[in-house]
């Protein structure tokens, strides 16, 4: 100690300029160095003055008072954040982004009085730092805040239904225009973009009835479509072997129809000529038959009417007399 | 001691009592400036650099922005006896600092105010209405129908149905926002909006809740099962009915062309036949011949009378013997 101070105010008087200017320069030197900042990128800047608001200044090199006389936020206005409900995406530098509550967040009470687990994301951008920065206290908790009453009333509306399968996108539609009405309220300065419904399920010891209801649907489909299978196995054979009944009875028609015409025109060609002679030509056809089935005929017996003592014996076929009648 | 050192000590102290003499106001704050705790003036609301007396004067910075109000989680119950836990939040601001900073001094007990009047709101609010009017808004609101679940059978049961409300739950929050901002009105407080953000069933009720909706969708899967039942009967049915038109239709088809058929040949015939005597003789005639060769087989036994034609030559022949 001893040593050291008359070696500084030695080395002190050594220097050419006063001790007081050094510190004046150093000052300066920090001051220069204070005066410049960025803006990143995607984000404005907010310059307060003693506390009070002066300017935005785009992303960017500028320049500014030392000494804590201005003070520069910067606000990401181009970023798109989001914010998630029932659930939590690791790896997150949106400090709203998730809550330490996923499970209380997603299970609602549907307007049938049943329950239901929802997960869903709203994503929006700051528009309006100022407001973001000067007329609500912990924007980002408030929008979570207001989303989550937002989207539990559009849920209070609905059956448990719609919020599973069919009502999806007009749940999204509805909590979508109630959340911009809301922030526009709040005073907020953020646009939301978009509020999108992620998993929604009905509660765990639920889900296995709801599966059944699924698999009753599947049921029902197979059952009716065997029987349609058999259907369609019988009724159009069936269709066919009509068709072919109906073409066989035309046929039918045809054959009738031509033969009846063949037969006429033959028995007018002869009857033309038996007109001419009529006996002759009779006798000449009985002859002909009898001449052709006489002999085909097992027994011919030849009777005289005339003769009447005698009662002519027929000896019947053995067929006959063996057939009891 | 120089000059110059007694010069640097008061450049100093005026430096300190400066700085003691100036303060900022934020631009999310509004101050009121307190002499030995008591308040001076009209609360400063501008912000900037602002000068006050150093060491007598205080400086106590409120927050002009909106504030959260985050309740607890209340376990109440509703008109009809169902225990629910509710969860509120709601906004407010402090717009009169002076009564505020009179009444309560600072955040904590703020807080706690809030509690007392908004819990208290909340509750009185549950507990005058059903379940649904608190969990329900639009009164006429007619729910999307599924109508793969609904299918033609509805009208049994609660299925896709909303129960109607009376009063909804905007005009619940909008009831408790009406009780509450006057009298926190009193504390220089406005409210700007309270809102349930949760309301659950209690785990007891849960149980029952589930029991419910499971009855609800058995209910559903067996009308399912029924239905594509019923609907595999219907189409076995559709086919008995199809079979037999497709094949009686065709058997009085074929019956009308056969006859139709028969009718014309028998026609064609007639007409042939019958144009005079002698072709219907002759046809008679030929007819006959046609029969015998049908009818005369190795089987037949012919009596044949002499006076048949076929031997009215041999009995001439006979007579002129005698």
């Amino acid at each position: 100690m001893n040593d050291l101070k008359p070696f500084l105010e030695r080395s002190l008087r050594s220097l050419p300029v006063s001790p007081l200017a050094v510190l004046l320069v150093i000052i300066l030197l920090i001051g220069v160095m204070m005066s410049f900042y960025t803006i990143p990128a995607e984000s404005e800047g907010i310059v307060l003055r003693f506390g009070k608001y002066i300017e935005k200044v785009p992303s960017g090199l500028h320049a500014k008072l030392p000494f804590g006389i201005d003070n520069v936020i910067s606000v990401p206005t181009q970023r798109q954040q989001k914010l998630e409900f029932g659930f939590a995406t690791p790896g997150f530098t949106n400090p709203d982004q998730i809550s330490d509550a996923p499970i209380l967040e997603k299970s609602m009470v549907t307007g049938d009085l049943n329950s239901a687990l929802v997960e869903w994301i709203v994503q929006y951008r700051i528009t309006d730092p100022e407001k973001y920065l000067f007329d609500v206290r912990n924007p980002g908790q408030t929008l979570r805040d207001l989303s989550e009453a937002v989207m539990r009333e559009v849920v209070g509306d609905r059956t448990v239904d719609e919020i599973i399968t069919i009502g999806r996108q007009e749940i999204e539609d509805t909590a979508l225009e109630r959340t911009r009405e809301l922030a526009d309220r709040y005073r907020l300065g953020v646009s939301i973009n978009q509020v999108q419904l992620k998993n929604v399920n009905p509660p765990l010891p639920v889900q296995p009835s709801f599966n059944e209801v699924n698999r009753a649907q599947q049921d029902r489909e197979n059952v009716i479509n065997l029987a349609n299978g058999e259907y369609n196995k019988a009724v159009p054979r069936a269709r066919g072997e009509a068709d072919q009944k109906i073409r066989a009875a035309e046929g039918y028609r045809f054959k009738r129809i031509n033969e009846a015409e063949g037969d006429v025109s033959a028995f007018n060609q002869v009857l033309k000529q038996y007109i001419k002679a009529p006996e002759v030509t009779r006798t000449r056809i009985y002859l002909e038959t009898l001449g052709d089935v006489l002999p085909q005929a097992r027994q011919q017996i030849i009777v005289d009417d005339t003769i009447q003592q005698i009662l002519p014996m027929l000896p019947l076929p053995s067929k006959a007399l063996e057939e009891p009648k | 001691m120089s000059l110059s050192k007694k010069s640097g000590l008061l450049i100093g102290a005026l430096a300190i009592v400066l700085y003691l003499s100036t303060y900022t106001v934020n631009q999310a704050e509004q101050v009121i400036i307190t002499q030995f705790g008591r308040p001076l003036g009209d609360p400063i609301t501008s912000p900037g650099l602002h000068f006050k007396m150093p060491f007598v004067q205080q400086v106590n910075s409120f927050d002009k922005r909106y504030l959260a109000w985050d309740g607890p989680m209340v376990e109440m119950s509703t008109k009809d006896k169902t225990y629910v836990q509710v969860d509120t939040f709601a906004r407010w601001r402090i717009t009169d600092p002076m009564r505020y900073y009179l009444r309560l001094r600072d955040e904590r007990s703020a807080q706690s105010r809030l509690e007392d009047i908004l819990g208290s709101e909340t509750r009185t609010a549950i507990a005058r209405h059903e379940l649904i009017e608190v969990v329900r808004t639009t009164k006429d609101r007619q729910p999307l129908q599924d109508e793969s679940l609904t299918g033609h059978l509805t009208g049994e049961g609660t299925l896709g149905v909303l129960r109607p409300i009376h009063v909804g739950r905007v005009a619940i929050e909008k009831d408790v926002f009406d009780a509450a901002a006057p009298k926190l009105a009193e504390f220089g407080i406005e409210l700007l909006d309270v809102r349930f953000k949760r309301i659950n069933y209690n785990q007891q009720v849960l149980e029952r809740i589930y029991q419910r909706m499971i009855s609800e969708r058995l209910q559903i899967a067996q009308r399912f099962r029924s239905e594509g039942e019923g609907e595999a009967a219907r189409i076995n049915g559709n086919k008995e009915r199809d079979l037999n038109q497709i094949e009686s239709t065709a058997y009085k088809q074929v019956q009308e062309i056969q006859g139709e058929a028969d009718a014309k040949a028998t026609e064609i015939y007639a007409l042939a036949y019958a144009q005079n005597a002698e072709s219907a003789a002759f046809y008679k005639f030929l007819k006959s011949m046609e029969t015998y060769r049908k009818v005369i087989n190795a089987d037949a036994t012919l009596v044949l009378s002499t006076n048949s034609e076929l031997f009215a030559l041999l009995k001439r022949v006979e007579q002129k013997n005698h």
